[in-house]
C-alpha cells in the first residue's frame, strides 16, 4: 500500500505539473480521489475472500448487462459508445468488466473439480464467459479495453492448469488471424494500426500522438529537464498529457532516472501481487490474486509501449499516474481484493501497508 | 459434441496447486521480463536519441520569426533623405485578453476617431478570430493617436500597439522616376531566391529604379525574433532577439532641392529635365514628369490610380529622362558648328538664307518663312537658321557631324544604375546600310544637322552634350556621391572653337536669339544654351502654302517637341541643363523649355527667388505635382466611378492613341507612347524595357 501510495504520490505531482504548475484542475481532484478510493480499497481488504467468490457469477451478470445497456442506451464520446449517464456520473461498464472477468473465470475454475481440468468442459464456459463481454467491449468499440479483458480472462486459464498446448496453439491462431481480425476493425482503429507502424509517415495527423511522445520522453534524457520544466506539455505539443500520455509527460522532466524507478515501483508492486497468489490459501485466492495482479500489469504494460511507440494507441491510462475517475476504480479494487486475498493468507495486512 | 480426450495424466489437487505455482512464477517472470524491456526501450529513446528528439522538442519549442531589416535611405548630396522609412504605427486586438469588449472598442472608436463601417468590421474579425491571434484596428495612425492609446493602455486590456515601417518619399511624384519604387516581393522572386524573408509580412523589395538596382545594398539583413510558442501558435515569451541590421545608406549626387523644383517647375507638362555639374559630371536633377508617387506604389496601388496613370496621354508611367527618344532638333546645332569649325570651317564664311533651298528633289524649308539673309556660324547658331546648316553640311558630309555627335555623347549609353535605358541613334551611312540596307541620301544629312530624320537622343544626352560643350571634356554622367573616378579626359576639341561655340550659344538666351526665355534672373549670371524643336508630324507641301498651322491649333500629340540645352555660367560652365518639353510646342510661353530651363538654372544661384516664381505659376497650375494628382485622380473617380472596371487588358491600347503620326520622309519621330501598361502589375514601363531604338 505504501508502494501504492508513492506512485500516486508521484502522479499527483506530476499532474501538478502538467496543469501548469497548479492543483488545478488535476492533481487537486486526483488526490481527493485517491483518498478516496484508497478507503474503499482498505474497506475492501476486510471482506472475506469468500464473499468475493459469492458475488463473482452475479457481479458478472451485472455488468454483461451494463454492457448491453451501454450498447442501447450509452452515450457516444469520440466516435464511440462506451458511457451510461446516472446522472451524477458517467459509469463505464466496460472498466469494471476488466476485474469482475477475473473474479468469474477464476470462481469457475475454483468451483470446476479438479478432474475435469483437462477436458472440454473446463474451457468452453471460460471462454464464452470471456467472449460476450469482449465481443460487446469491441463493437462499442473500444480495442484496448477488449483486448484486456481478454487477455485477463485467458490470464486467469492459463494460471488454472489448462494445457499449455491449447495457449500455444491459440496464439498461432490469432497470429493467422490478424489480418482478416485487421479488416474487421474501424477505420479509426486500422488508422492507429498503421500509424504505430509508421507514426513519421503522418506527424500532424494521427502519428502525432506517438511522435510527440517520442519527443518527450527521448528530450528528457537522463535526468530530465527538470520539474516543471517540460515543454512539451507545457506548450500542448504532447496531447492527453495528464491522462494517456501522463508517463511521457513525467519522462520529460524527470528523465530516464524517474522512468527507471517508476517502471521499478511498479514491477515490486507486481512482485508482491504475485507473491500474494503463490501465498494463498485456496484455489480461487490464488486465482484472482495472480489474475488481477495481471490485469494491472496489463494497463502498465499497454499503456508504456503505446507511449513510447511500442504499441498502437489503444486507450489505456496508467494505473496511478493518469488523471481519470474509472481507472482509478478499476485498479484500487484490484488492489483491494488483493490486499483481501493477502490478508486471508494469514499474515495479515499489516506487511503490505502499514 | 466428441472431443478427444485432452489428458492422458490423472490430475490430483496438489500437482494442480503446482502447475500453478510454477505459472505464476512465469508469470511473474514475464512481467519482470517486460519491465525490463520497457526500461530498455526507453534508456534506448532518453540517451541513444536524446540528441535527435531534444532537437525536435526545440524546433518544437521555438518559433523563429524574422524581422524585416530596415530599408536603407537614400539621401541626397546634401543628406537630406529622398527615400527614408516611415514608422508605421498600428494598433491590434488580442482577443484572448480582452476583458470588456464594448467598452474597449467604444473607447478606440473615440480615440481613433474609426468609421461605423471599421468597427463593424472588427467586431466580425474578433468573432472570426482564434483567441491569441491579432485583430487589426487601424493602421497607419498619426503618432498622436498611437500616444493616445499608448498612455491609456492599463485601461485597455487586450490592445496591443504595434510599429512598424514603411517606405516614405518625402518628394513624392519628383522623385518617381529617380528613385523607384518597393513593393512586395512577387510570387517569382519567391520561388527564385527561396528567401524566407521574402513572406514575411512587412518586408518589401526594391521594384523599379534605383530600389531595385540597389536593392542588395539597401536590404539589410534581417533580425530574428525566438519565442516559445504553445502547439497552437499561441507566443509565450520571448526568447532572444537579434535586432535587424538596417540596409546601407546610398548617397546621390542629386540636390533633393533642385530635384524637387524641378519636378514642379515643369507644371502641366510631360518632359524631363536633366542637370549635371558639367566638371564632373554628377547629376543633380533628373526628372520626368508626370510621374506616378512611389509612395502610393510602394503601398499597394489602386486598380483606378493605375488605370488613371496608364491612360494618361503624359505618359506618367515612362521614365522619359531614360528610355523617352525625341529627336533633339536645333539643339544639335552648336555640336554640329563644333564639328565644322574642327573639320577646318572658317566660322566667318557665310550662307544667304532666302528662308528655303533645294536639296535633290525636295524643298527645304528654313524655320523663319522670309530667310535670315547673310548669316555666318555666330548667326546661324544664335537664329537657329536651318538654311547654313544645310549649306554646310552638304559642303562637309555627315560623317564628321556623326563623329562629333558620338563624341558629345549622342547615341551613347551611359553606366547608370537603371534596369533600362534607351539610347537613341546617330545616323550615318555605315548604319542606314545596315539597318535599311540603303545608300545614305543628302537630304538624311540634310535632317540630321537639324537634329531630324533618323536622329533620336534621350534627355540625359542632351544634358551630357551640353555638359561637354561646356566642359570640353568627356563627362561621364553619375549618380553616386563620392564616387572614385577619374578625370573626364578632354574632348581634344580646341579651346578657341569651343569659344566661338560660347558665345553664340550665350547669344542664344542673352542676345537677339531664339533662347531669350532662358535668361536667367540672377544678376551677374549668364546663361548660354540653345532651343530645339522637334516636329512630329509632316508638313506638307499644300499646308506650308497655305501657312503652317499653329501648334496651338493641333492636338496634343501632333504639337512639336520643345527642347533646350544650355549652361550657366556662361563665362565659366559650372551646370549643364538638358529639357524636353514632350509636345509642348512653344504653345505655353511660361511652360515651354527655355523658361523652365532658366527658372530651374536659377535655383541653383538665387533658390529663394525662383521658388516664389513658382508659387506664383502653381497658383495658376491648381497646386503642386501631388494636389494636382489628388485633383486628377478626383476627377478621374468621378468620370468613373459608375462605370464598370475597364479590363486592364485593354488599357495598353488606350495608353497608345495612335502613336502613328509617324512622318517618315520629314524623319522626325513621334514618340510611340505605348506605356508599358500590363495591368495592375507592378513595373511600369516593364513592356519597354527592352526597347532601344535599335544601332
Amino acid at each position: 500500500m505504501l508502494l501504492v501510495s508513492g506512485i500516486a504520490a508521484f502522479g499527483v505531482v506530476v499532474l501538478y505539473s502538467a496543469a501548469g504548475g497548479s492543483m488545478t484542475p488535476w492533481a487537486l481532484n486526483q488526490l481527493i480521489r485517491f483518498v478516496l478510493f484508497t478507503g474503499m480499497a482498505l474497506a475492501i481488504s476486510r471482506v472475506p475472500v469468500a464473499l468475493f467468490a459469492e458475488a463473482a457469477f452475479p457481479a458478472y451478470g451485472a455488468v454483461l448487462l451494463a454492457l448491453v445497456l451501454v450498447e442501447l442506451i450509452g452515450g457516444v464520446a469520440g466516435g464511440s459508445q462506451r458511457w451510461i449517464n446516472l446522472g451524477f456520473m458517467q459509469l463505464q461498464p466496460s472498466e469494471f468488466m476488466k476485474p469482475v472477468i477475473v473474479l468469474a473465470v477464476a470462481r469457475f475454475y475454483a468451483r470446476l473439480p479438479v478432474g475435469e481440468t483437462r477436458r472440454w468442459t473446463a474451457i468452453w464456459p471460460a471462454l464464452l464467459m470471456i467472449g460476450v463481454p469482449w465481443a460487446l467491449v469491441l463493437i462499442q468499440p473500444d480495442l484496448g479495453t477488449a483486448t484486456m479483458i481478454a487477455a485477463g480472462g485467458v490470464t486467469v486459464m492459463f494460471l488454472a492448469g489448462l494445457p499449455l498446448r491449447l495457449f500455444i496453439g491459440a496464439g498461432l491462431a490469432l497470429a493467422a488471424a490478424i489480418p482478416i481480425a485487421f479488416s474487421f476493425l474501424h477505420d479509426y482503429q486500422q488508422k492507429r494500426v498503421l500509424i504505430f507502424m509508421d507514426p513519421e509517415s503522418d506527424p500532424l495527423g494521427a502519428g502525432y500522438h506517438i511522435s510527440q511522445s517520442k519527443i518527450a520522453i527521448g528530450s528528457g534524457g537522463l535526468w530530465g529537464k527538470g520539474y516543471l520544466r517540460g515543454t512539451q506539455s507545457h506548450l500542448d505539443y504532447l496531447p492527453e498529457g495528464h491522462t494517456d500520455f501522463v508517463f511521457a509527460t513525467m519522462s520529460e522532466e524527470w528523465g530516464l532516472a524517474g522512468g527507471i524507478l517508476l517502471i521499478g515501483a511498479f514491477m515490486l508492486l507486481f512482485r508482491w501481487g504475485i507473491r500474494v497468489s503463490m501465498r494463498a490459501r485456496d484455489r480461487f485466492s490464488a486465482l484472482i490474486a495472480a489474475g488481477l495482479t495481471t490485469t494491472v500489469f496489463f494497463y502498465v504494460a499497454i499503456n508504456l509501449m503505446m507511449v513510447m511507440g511500442l504499441a498502437p494507441v489503444v486507450g489505456i491510462p496508467l494505473p496511478f499516474m493518469s488523471y481519470g475517475g474509472s481507472s482509478m476504480l478499476t485498479v484500487m479494487l484490484c488492489i483491494g481484493i488483493i490486499m483481501a486475498v493477502d490478508r486471508d493468507s494469514g499474515r495479515g495486512i499489516g506487511a503490505g501497508w502499514r | 459434441m466428441k472431443f478427444p480426450k485432452l489428458t492422458p495424466k490423472n490430475i490430483t489437487q496438489a500437482s494442480l496447486s503446482q502447475t500453478f505455482t510454477r505459472r505464476a512464477m512465469v508469470l511473474g517472470a514475464m512481467q519482470g521480463g517486460i519491465g525490463v524491456l520497457l526500461a530498455a526501450r526507453m534508456g534506448w529513446i532518453s540517451i541513444a536519441e536524446n540528441e535527435k528528439y531534444s532537437l525536435l522538442s526545440e524546433s518544437n519549442r521555438v518559433n523563429l520569426t524574422l524581422v524585416p531589416p530596415r530599408r536603407g535611405w537614400i539621401i541626397d548630396r546634401h543628406g537630406k533623405p529622398i527615400a527614408k522609412n516611415r514608422t508605421d504605427f498600428r494598433v491590434d486586438i488580442i482577443p484572448d485578453r480582452l476583458q470588456d469588449k464594448e467598452r474597449v472598442i467604444g473607447t478606440l472608436a473615440q480615440l481613433l476617431a474609426l468609421a461605423p463601417e471599421d468597427v463593424e468590421r472588427i467586431r466580425e474579425d474578433l468573432e472570426k478570430a482564434a483567441g491569441f491571434q491579432p485583430v487589426q484596428v487601424s493602421d497607419k495612425l498619426s503618432y498622436d493617436q498611437f500616444a493616445a492609446v499608448s498612455v491609456r493602455l492599463p485601461d485597455l486590456p487586450g490592445i496591443a500597439p504595434a510599429q512598424g515601417f514603411s517606405r516614405d518619399y518625402p518628394a513624392g511624384p519628383s522623385v518617381g522616376h529617380l528613385i523607384g519604387y518597393v513593393g512586395v516581393a512577387s510570387a517569382k522572386d519567391y520561388e527564385e531566391r527561396r528567401d524566407p524573408l521574402l513572406i514575411t509580412p512587412g518586408y518589401k523589395v526594391g521594384k523599379d529604379g534605383l530600389e531595385r538596382t540597389f536593392e542588395a545594398a539597401l536590404n539589410g539583413k534581417p533580425g530574428a525574433k525566438r519565442v516559445e510558442v504553445t502547439a497552437r501558435g499561441k507566443v509565450v515569451r520571448e526568447l532572444t532577439t537579434r535586432p535587424d541590421t538596417p540596409g546601407k545608406t546610398i548617397q546621390l549626387t542629386i540636390d533633393a532641392g533642385l530635384q524637387e523644383y524641378a519636378a514642379r517647375r515643369m507644371g502641366t507638362q510631360s518632359g524631363s529635365v536633366v542637370v549635371l555639374d558639367c566638371r564632373t559630371g554628377d547629376l543633380l536633377a533628373m526628372v520626368s514628369m508626370p510621374s506616378f508617387d512611389p509612395n502610393s506604389f510602394s503601398d499597394g496601388i489602386g486598380h483606378m490610380e493605375w488605370d488613371m496613370l496608364s491612360q494618361d496621354d503624359h505618359v506618367p508611367l515612362r521614365n522619359k529622362t531614360l528610355q523617352g527618344l525625341y529627336p533633339p532638333g536645333s539643339t544639335v546645332k552648336p555640336m554640329v558648328a563644333l564639328s565644322f569649325l574642327e573639320a577646318g570651317l572658317d566660322p566667318d564664311e557665310t550662307v544667304q538664307c532666302s528662308g528655303a533651298i533645294r536639296v535633290g528633289n525636295g524643298r527645304f524649308h528654313c524655320w523663319r518663312r522670309g530667310g535670315h539673309g547673310a548669316v555666318n556660324m555666330h548667326r546661324g547658331i544664335e537664329q537657329s537658321c536651318d538654311i547654313y546648316f544645310y549649306v554646310m553640311a552638304q559642303r562637309l558630309g555627315m560623317q564628321v557631324i556623326a563623329d562629333m555627335a558620338r563624341k558629345l555623347g549622342l547615341g551613347q549609353k551611359f553606366p547608370l544604375p537603371y534596369p533600362s535605358q534607351s539610347y537613341g541613334t546617330v545616323p550615318d551611312a555605315a548604319w542606314k546600310k545596315k539597318k535599311y540596307d540603303q545608300d545614305w541620301q543628302i537630304y538624311d544629312t540634310v535632317n540630321a544637322t537639324i537634329g531630324q530624320g533618323y536622329m533620336l537622343v534621350n534627355p540625359l544626352q542632351i544634358g551630357i552634350m551640353a555638359a561637354r560643350l561646356a566642359s570640353g571634356r568627356a563627362v561621364m554622367p553619375n549618380l553616386l556621391f563620392g564616387a572614385k573616378r577619374e578625370a573626364a579626359p578632354p574632348l581634344g576639341v580646341s579651346r578657341e572653337h569651343l569659344e566661338i561655340i560660347w558665345a553664340a550659344m550665350r547669344d542664344v538666351v542673352n542676345g537677339r536669339g531664339t533662347g531669350g526665355g532662358a535668361r536667367l534672373s540672377v544678376p551677374n549670371v549668364l546663361m548660354a544654351g540653345k532651343t530645339g524643336t522637334a516636329q512630329v508630324r509632316r508638313i506638307t507641301m499644300a499646308e506650308r502654302s497655305g501657312g503652317v498651322r499653329s501648334n496651338a491649333s493641333l492636338a496634343f500629340k501632333l504639337r512639336d517637341h520643345a527642347l533646350f540645352q544650355g549652361f550657366a555660367p556662361a563665362d565659366n560652365p559650372r551646370y549643364a541643363i538638358g529639357t524636353v518639353i514632350e509636345h509642348g510646342g512653344h504653345v505655353n510661353i511660361i511652360q515651354d523649355a527655355p523658361r523652365i530651363s532658366g527658372d530651374v538654372m536659377s535655383y541653383l544661384f538665387d533658390p529663394v527667388g525662383a521658388m516664389e516664381r513658382l508659387l506664383a505659376y502653381e497658383k495658376d497650375w491648381g497646386g503642386d505635382p501631388f494636389v494636382r494628382q489628388q485633383a486628377q485622380m478626383a476627377a478621374y473617380r468621378a468620370a468613373h466611378g459608375m462605370a464598370p472596371p475597364v479590363v486592364p487588358a485593354d488599357n495598353a491600347m488606350n495608353a497608345a492613341p495612335a502613336a502613328a503620326a509617324r512622318p517618315a520622309e520629314d524623319g522626325a519621330v513621334a514618340e510611340p507612347d505605348a506605356a508599358g501598361a500590363e495591368p495592375s502589375s507592378s513595373l511600369p514601363g516593364a513592356a519597354d524595357n527592352a526597347r532601344a531604338a535599335a544601332d
